[in-house]
């Protein structure tokens, strides 16, 4: 009699669980969906505003190199390719195709459909191949950012007209009905620095400076913060003072990044002197942000090596040294790497350290080596997004785009490294 | 009435060991032996020989000290926190202790092997050879090749692992792991070899195998190991010492040790009346 009522209380607790259980479950769930949405929303959002920037607008013209018009009578001579008119190239074969303007108004207006780097690109065109000189060629020349963010608007259906008149407007349908105007590959992009013109802005020089900075933040915090663990963790006697950097190293990893850009500019920058603006001091700073995280993962790698290893080793007669290096170092590697690569990613997107240290300038040149002036991808984000031109918002977009890949294949490849190293026995 | 245990317990204020702990050709001397680990003492005033090429067992219930009296032997207390060790161990004279002595050399001399297999995650050649190669007992690799072999055949592990020599260690049975580990103790030529409880994690056939293979190695080698099994101690030992609370209570030869216990508690602890 009393088994059955013990049966009936354990089958109505039964349910009671079953569906505290299931409750659970679906409020996991959710907490998931919620997050996957909100990812969702960041890349439909950055992709639906960037996916125009890999595109720009040329205009095809029937260039004539005439030497006349540029100034110049020599290829070789540096100093007049330098002085010479070269926009004048595209100005006059853009007049040809609309003989009717006239006014110096209007043929300004006419000028500005053209970028005004397009003259530029005419002139390493003909300085690749000399025998062009005095010719005629058809080109595709780089519209005005204006004309781009209008012609891409106007393709999609809502035309967006801002600072164009309507004469330009209906240049741009005339040029169109000819099959003169079109979208082409973006190449500006990729290959190119930073600009006051939209169109002629690239995220190549951010790109190199980030590579230079997260190499360089690399070099010193991975074996800085390895050695770190291996001591604190292997060879360090427990006291009072190892108790104390440990805490202080938790301390450190909660420090704003901030802080650690006003630390390099007075001790790096104003003490010993770097360079401003350059890889190397970017360097420092994120070495200072990453090395707790690299030491808290390495920590935590080399503790998760079981001690019957270590035993072993020393069993065998192996010393302190020879154990760590022979035994806990390659167990504990992968977690290591996982660690430093995590680290490398979160300095791939800081930013507020290095605002403080210069990396914010406007920096046209690609970087090269270590003390050029430099920007990094998040700091030139930072920059377009604070541009005023229309036609930052997509290259802002494209540039977060090209960042979050670089931090997806990072992330990626520390899951990778991580599986492949670990299946090894 | 009292157990005759609980009299014994009272008693042993001032506890003198009994039975045969001397001998006359000793390889090992302790004397006067205490460890702390902290503050808290762990093993008493432990007084014994262990005789060259004698297998000596130690046995009595948990914590009684004997896994901690057998890591003095090559100074493996070292790497645990807070413990220090008092009075005198000699190998051949040499005090283990000394400033000048390195344990690195020590535990060249002294092999061990664990409560659990524990070969390092490489392959079955690089454990073997891992102990000639950092001592270096070895100069080509047909000489790691012929300790390799040697060593295998010693811990009666040639014939099952000669095709998978480039195998994970990890990879093989408990009990061959654990013969593993005796063949990467012996490819070093130690002096002493000390078993930690070696058969605890294994079944009885990997255990009856472990226990032939030390009656093997008790010609060519001093072997000190600690046992649960009274069993097995009166199966493979010489000698076998008995500990309480961190005390030698009792050594004897085995076979009297198991039909004659001199000491109430040892008698009370084979019996089986605690342990």
């Amino acid at each position: 009699m009393s088994d059955s009522k013990t049966l009936i209380k354990i089958q109505h607790s039964l349910t009671r669980r079953n569906r505290a259980e299931a409750r659970f479950r679906w409020y996991g769930r959710i907490a998931i969906l919620i997050g996957l949405m909100a990812v969702a929303l960041l890349f439909i959002d950055i992709v639906s505003k960037g996916h125009g920037a890999f595109r720009a607008t040329y205009i095809n013209l029937d260039i004539r190199y005439d030497a006349d018009l540029i100034g110049i009578d020599n290829l070789s001579d540096t100093e007049q390719l330098s002085a010479g008119n070269w926009q004048a190239l595209p100005k006059s074969a853009l007049r040809e195709r609309f003989p009717d303007v006239s006014g110096r108004r209007d043929k300004r207006r006419l000028n500005n459909l053209l970028s005004n780097g397009a003259g530029f690109d005419l002139k390493d065109r003909l300085l690749a191949s000399p025998t062009l000189l005095g010719k005629t060629e058809s080109v595709w020349v780089l519209a005005d950012d204006d004309i781009d963010t209008y012609y891409k608007s106007w393709l999609d259906g809502n035309a967006y007209e801002a600072r164009l008149t309507d004469q330009q407007i209906q240049w741009i349908g005339e040029l169109h009905e000819k099959g003169l105007i079109e979208l082409k590959f973006n190449s500006n992009l990729f290959n190119r620095g930073d600009s006051r013109e939209p169109e002629q802005a690239g995220i190549r020089g951010a790109v190199m400076g980030s590579f230079l900075t997260l190499v360089m933040t690399l070099m010193l915090s991975f074996p800085i913060g390895v050695c770190a663990a291996i001591y604190l963790e292997e060879f360090a006697p427990k006291n009072r003072w190892t108790d104390f950097i440990e805490v202080n190293i938790n301390n450190l990893a909660a420090v704003p990044s901030i802080i650690f850009g006003l630390l390099g500019l007075a001790i790096f920058i104003n003490f010993f002197h770097v360079p401003r603006s350059v890889p190397i001091v970017g360097g420092l700073v994120l070495t200072l942000m990453t090395l707790p995280t690299i030491i808290i993962t390495s920590r935590a790698a080399i503790k998760s090596v079981p001690p019957s290893i270590r035993e072993a080793a020393l069993g065998m007669g192996a010393s302190r040294y020879q154990m760590v290096l022979h035994h806990v170092l390659p167990l504990a590697l992968p977690g290591m790497l996982t660690g430093a690569i995590i680290g490398m990613a979160q300095a791939l997107g800081e930013t507020a350290p290095l605002l403080m240290i210069g990396m914010v300038a406007f920096i046209v040149d690609i970087p090269n080596g270590f003390s050029d002036p430099a920007t990094v991808l998040p700091v030139q984000i930072f920059l377009w997004a604070d541009s005023p031109e229309r036609a930052f918002v997509e290259k802002t977009s494209a540039a977060i785009m090209v960042l979050l890949s670089f931090l997806i294949a990072m992330n990626t490849t520390a899951v990778w490294l991580r599986r492949r190293l670990e299946r090894r026995w | 009435m009292k157990l005759k245990s609980e009299q014994a317990l009272e008693l042993d204020e001032s506890h003198v060991t009994v039975g045969q702990s001397f001998c006359d050709n000793p390889k090992m001397t302790m004397r006067n032996v205490d460890v702390f680990y902290s503050d808290k003492q762990a093993i008493y005033d432990v007084n014994i020989d262990i005789a060259k090429n004698e297998v000596i067992a130690m046995i009595g219930p948990s914590g009684c000290g004997k896994s901690t009296f057998l890591r003095t032997l090559n100074r493996m207390n070292d790497t645990v926190e807070g413990c220090r060790v008092d009075g005198q161990i000699r190998m051949d004279g040499q005090d283990l202790y000394s400033p000048k002595l390195d344990v690195v050399e020590l535990r060249a001399r002294v092999g061990m092997v664990f409560q659990k297999p524990n070969p390092f995650p490489k392959s079955i050649r690089d454990n073997v050879t891992y102990g000639p190669k950092i001592h270096g007992l070895a100069d080509t690799r047909v000489d790691l090749d012929e300790i390799l072999e040697k060593s295998l055949r010693k811990a009666g592990l040639w014939e099952e692992v000669k095709d998978r020599l480039d195998q994970p260690g990890t990879g093989l049975s408990g009990g061959q792991q654990q013969r593993l580990c005796i063949a990467r103790a012996i490819a070093v030529s130690p002096e002493v070899i000390l078993m930690d409880e070696p058969c605890s994690a294994l079944d009885p056939i990997a255990t009856a195998k472990i226990e032939e293979l030390i009656e093997e190695l008790s010609h060519n080698f001093t072997i000190a190991i600690v046992t649960h099994s009274m069993q097995q101690a009166a199966r493979v030992s010489h000698r076998t010492a008995y500990f309480h609370l961190g005390k030698l209570i009792e050594v004897n030869p085995t076979e009297q040790v198991f039909t004659m216990p001199k000491h109430p508690l040892t008698e009370a602890y084979i019996t089986g009346r605690f342990g």
